[in-house]
């Protein structure tokens, strides 16, 4: 190892300041600092916008706060999740659990072949012990101590423990399923980190709005956003394609909670792969749709107005659906019309598509989510033809660069409404544009998460190892026969776990073979500890954890 | 509105009234009590009491550790030797009890009406959210203090549940309604039972470690005085306090991952660090330093126990405060 760069370290050579360190890592106190610094890490996220679940948020704030944002900015505050510090402690918290679990596992893979420990010297010194006098045979002498040690041997047996019968002592064991419980459960956590790891380097996430009657393919052009692991490449893209048939809505229309949403059904039709017959499919929320090792969710929804623009010239310089963005729950949508292709100059609109509109005095708005009474709000633009820049640009918003707004004879911007079916002609006989009807869209997300499975394997076993390692009672107990008597004695080696007395009290009848002739029994468990001996009469469970 | 969720709300109303009676009546049991104290036996490292097999020990030892099921009222042994306010505390604290049971029964009823007049898990928005958790709170506390004598949570749960179902009527009430269809999931369900049931866990778990903080001060002082001496021994606190987490913790990293499956089928992503995603794994991250706490020497006990108080804390914060405070998927209050 790199021995120079710890030539500084006090006292201790390089070998055992290594040593030193990993011991420290891997202790039970650094386990419980890490955890709860992972626990207090994960806390700003949820105060703090973050740009994996919101960027507009994050905007947002930066603009509100233009003082602190920056400062968040430079730690990471928008970012907790992926930021160094937030790796930087949980990955010191499994590197310590696995240095905790290794030594473990050996430590236990040694304990399932070996006998249960020696019989302590002083079996008074245990936490719950209780002592009876020998028994006495029928003819009024002591029975032989062989005897009653069978007996007892018998009784552990039939209650599952391990037995070790060692000259005029027994030692019992059991509850081996709670450290495999443990270890399981901080194993599997292991997996469930690698799992997560494997989906967030490999999955993707693509988000493409659809309007109804359209179709897309999945490939990286097509998508309006895409969120990908660092190992992700394009040829993971299945090559199907999906057409959007049909999408339903319904809101509630009764007096609770009207608007709220009831029923959302999408009907798509997808080729697998090109070449392979059309199959047709249904997304519902909850009920997304697989496709090609990806599952396909319908996250949102909205309208896409259906208009047709003709430019001065008489000609159609644009005809189709455009979605428009919702911008509340009633689905007042916003959204931009362009026409590039008008001639002798391009027309543009920008404006409001309103489901159920009403005008009233804060001005025109939507009071319903469903298209009850769709009307369109339009300001119109035009300006000189341009030469296609290939910069990418906001489709539901418009850049007004180059543009004049048009207006009406006295100088009024020039807004129009339009109902369904109506047609407006633009002023100065700039050409008109008509409303013909809407559609609706879908933003349809696809994603892929490589080893789920792992990862909820991991969560099963998880569960499973904890309630093993919280429920199961692991407990020792020995007897000892001698001439002056029988002496039983038990350990807890877990905590919370009660019934101990009862046990040693039990192993004591068994042994004795009779009723207990009013015996002389010890309880004397330490105060303040449940059942657990904390002064090393036996070993305690930390002093077990901390030996490697 | 129909007949059927007017009645909900009857009884959703009367059980918040009731849960207020049963609140003074335990203040009554507590102040009655004033008058008692208990002397308690210094921490000896080793206690040599010879007592015969099958009796437990003295009610000042540490004996009810050992024993199943948690030590009861009567363990307490007040030193004054008028009877008069043990009667009083025992009155109060039973008509306390009695008040209580019919409550959790109103509340019980509330909640399943509820659901029939919804035609559905009534499992849709904060107010259903909060009645459903007072109803679990509720029974399971009914079944601690009469089948495990643990009457002495009474005071601090009453107080609980009353807040609890006043908040639901004045606050949060919403007529009823259909779910939205993100809800509409066998996993929400299974969800929603699992945290409900660990979350009632890990309040009586916190109960029991502030109850354990404060005697176990009192115990270093070898006197506890007035209500606390009907309480089991700081031993005994520690050990519920344990139970409860020891139950609850499995329980909640189940209901997380149900959480999280649903969260896929739902959203296509089964952790997305969500504010209400966050806080569930930063309860469970407490709960996990807890039980750590438990088994490392310097922390067990009083920090074991502040850990444990945290957690509920966390745990009623994710509950309420995240779908008030933050904006994120989860906010279907439906206010
Ligand atoms: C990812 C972080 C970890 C989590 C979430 C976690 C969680 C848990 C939980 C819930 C328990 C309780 C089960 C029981 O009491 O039987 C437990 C026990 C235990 N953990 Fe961890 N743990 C983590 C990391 C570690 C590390 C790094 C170590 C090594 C120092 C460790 C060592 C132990 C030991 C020795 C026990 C048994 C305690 C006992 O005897 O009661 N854990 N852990």
């Amino acid at each position: 190892m790199a021995g120079d760069k710890w030539r500084g370290a006090p006292a201790l050579g390089p070998r055992a300041t290594l040593r030193y360190w990993w011991k420290q890592l891997t202790s039970m106190r650094t386990a419980l600092v890490l955890l709860f610094a992972l626990a207090l890490a994960a806390v700003p996220g949820s105060i703090v916008p973050q740009r994996s679940v919101s960027p507009v948020a994050v905007k947002d704030y930066l603009k509100t706060y233009p003082r602190l944002g920056p400062i968040f900015e430079k730690i990471w505050m928008f970012d907790v999740y992926t930021s160094p510090w937030f790796s930087a402690i949980y990955l010191l918290l499994f590197t310590s659990l696995i240095g905790c679990i290794l030594p473990r596992v050996a430590v236990y893979v040694r304990g399932l072949r070996a006998e249960p420990v020696l019989t302590p010297k002083r079996l008074t010194k245990l936490p719950d012990h209780a002592v009876a006098p020998m028994p006495l045979d029928s003819d009024g002498t002591s029975e032989a101590p062989a005897e009653a040690l069978e007996r007892a041997a018998q009784h552990l047996r039939r209650k599952r423990f391990r037995v070790a019968v060692r000259g005029n002592s027994i030692s019992a064991e059991r509850g081996y399923l709670r450290e495999l419980g443990n270890l399981a459960f901080h194993i599997s956590l292991v997996f469930l980190l690698i799992g997560a790891a494997i989906g967030s380097l490999y999955g993707y996430r693509g988000n493409v709005i659809v309007v109804e009657g359209q179709g897309f393919s999945n490939s990286l052009p097509q998508y309006d956003d895409i969120t990908a692991g660092a190992n992700f490449s394009d040829r993971d893209l299945a090559p199907f394609q999906m057409r959007v048939d049909d999408f339903k809505a319904q809101f509630e229309a009764g007096p609770v909670q009207t608007g709220a949403a009831r029923l959302f059904e999408t009907r798509v039709t997808v080729v697998d792969k090109p070449g392979d017959p059309p199959r047709q499919g249904l997304i519902e929320v909850n009920k997304p749709m697989a496709v090609s090792g990806t599952s396909v969710h319908v996250l949102a929804h909205g309208y896409a107005p259906l208009v047709t623009v003709r430019d001065a010239e008489g000609a159609v310089a644009f005809s189709g659906p455009v979605p428009f963005l919702p911008q509340d729950g009633q689905f007042t949508s916003a959204g931009a019309i362009k026409a590039p292709d008008g001639r002798p100059e391009r027309l543009a609109f920008q404006g409001f598509f309103l489901p159920t509109a009403v005008v009233n005095e804060k001005g025109p708005r939507s009071v319903f989510p469903d298209a009850v009474n769709p009307e369109l709000f339009l300001n119109a633009w035009y300006g000189p033809p341009r030469i296609e820049s290939g910069e990418p640009e906001n489709v539901y918003s418009l850049d007004t660069r180059g543009l004049t707004q048009m207006t009406t004879p006295n100088g009024d911007v020039f807004r129009m409404q339009l109902a369904l079916g109506d047609r407006v002609a633009l002023p100065n006989g700039k050409g008109s544009i008509s409303f013909d009807g809407y559609k609706r869209w879908v933003k349809l997300q696809v994603s892929r998460t490589p080893a789920l499975p792992v990862t909820a394997g991991a969560i099963g076993l998880a569960v499973v190892g904890l309630c093993l390692s919280l429920f199961i009672r692991p407990r020792r107990l020995w007897v000892r026969v001698t001439d002056e008597g029988i002496e039983a004695a038990g350990l807890d080696r877990a905590s919370g776990r009660t019934g101990l007395d009862d046990d040693v009290v039990d192993l004591l009848t068994a042994a004795y073979g009779d009723e207990l002739p009013d015996p002389v029994v010890d309880t004397g468990a330490d105060a303040g500890d449940d059942g657990r001996v904390a002064d090393g009469h036996a070993p305690a469970k930390d002093e077990e954890n901390s030996r490697e | 509105m129909n007949d059927l969720s007017l009645w909900s709300n009857l009884a959703i109303t009367t059980a918040a009234v009731l849960y207020v009676a049963a609140l003074m009546l335990h203040a009554a049991e507590w102040s009655s009590a004033r008058g008692l104290h208990q002397v308690v036996a210094p921490v000896r490292r080793r206690r040599r009491t010879l007592v015969t097999a099958g009796v437990a020990g003295d009610s000042t030892s540490t004996e009810g550790v050992a024993a199943e099921g948690p030590a009861g009222d009567d363990e307490a042994r007040p030193e004054s030797d008028q009877r008069d306010p043990e009667r009083r505390i025992d009155f109060f604290g039973r008509l306390g009890v009695s008040v209580t049971v019919i409550a959790v029964v109103a509340n019980v009823l509330g909640m399943v009406l509820r659901g029939v007049a919804a035609n559905r898990a009534p499992w849709g928005n904060m107010y259903e959210f909060m009645i459903s958790a007072t109803a679990f709170v509720g029974a399971a506390y009914v079944v601690l203090a009469i089948c495990f004598r643990m009457r002495w949570l009474g005071l601090p749960v009453t107080l609980l549940l009353a807040l609890g179902n006043g908040a639901a009527v004045t606050l949060l009430y919403v007529d009823v309604a259909p779910l939205v269809p993100a809800l509409r999931s066998v996993w929400f369900v299974v969800h929603i039972v699992s945290a409900a049931l660990s979350g009632t866990a890990f309040t009586v778990g916190g109960v029991a470690s502030v109850f354990y903080l404060i005697r176990q001060r009192l115990e270093r002082q070898e006197e506890v005085k007035g209500y606390l001496t009907k309480l089991p021994h700081s031993s005994m606190l520690d050990v519920i306090s344990y139970r409860m987490v020891a139950f609850a913790f499995p329980l909640w990293t189940f209901a997380v991952a149900a959480g999280a499956v649903w969260a896929e089928y739902a959203w296509g992503r089964f952790w997305g660090w969500d504010p209400k995603e966050t806080w569930a794994l930063v309860t469970w991250m407490i709960y996990a330093c807890y039980l750590h706490a438990r088994s490392t020497a310097g922390w067990k006990g009083n920090p074991a126990a502040w850990i444990s108080i945290l957690g509920m804390v966390s745990f009623w914060f994710n509950f309420i405060g995240v779908n008030l405070l933050f904006t994120g998927l989860h906010s279907y209050s439906g206010l």
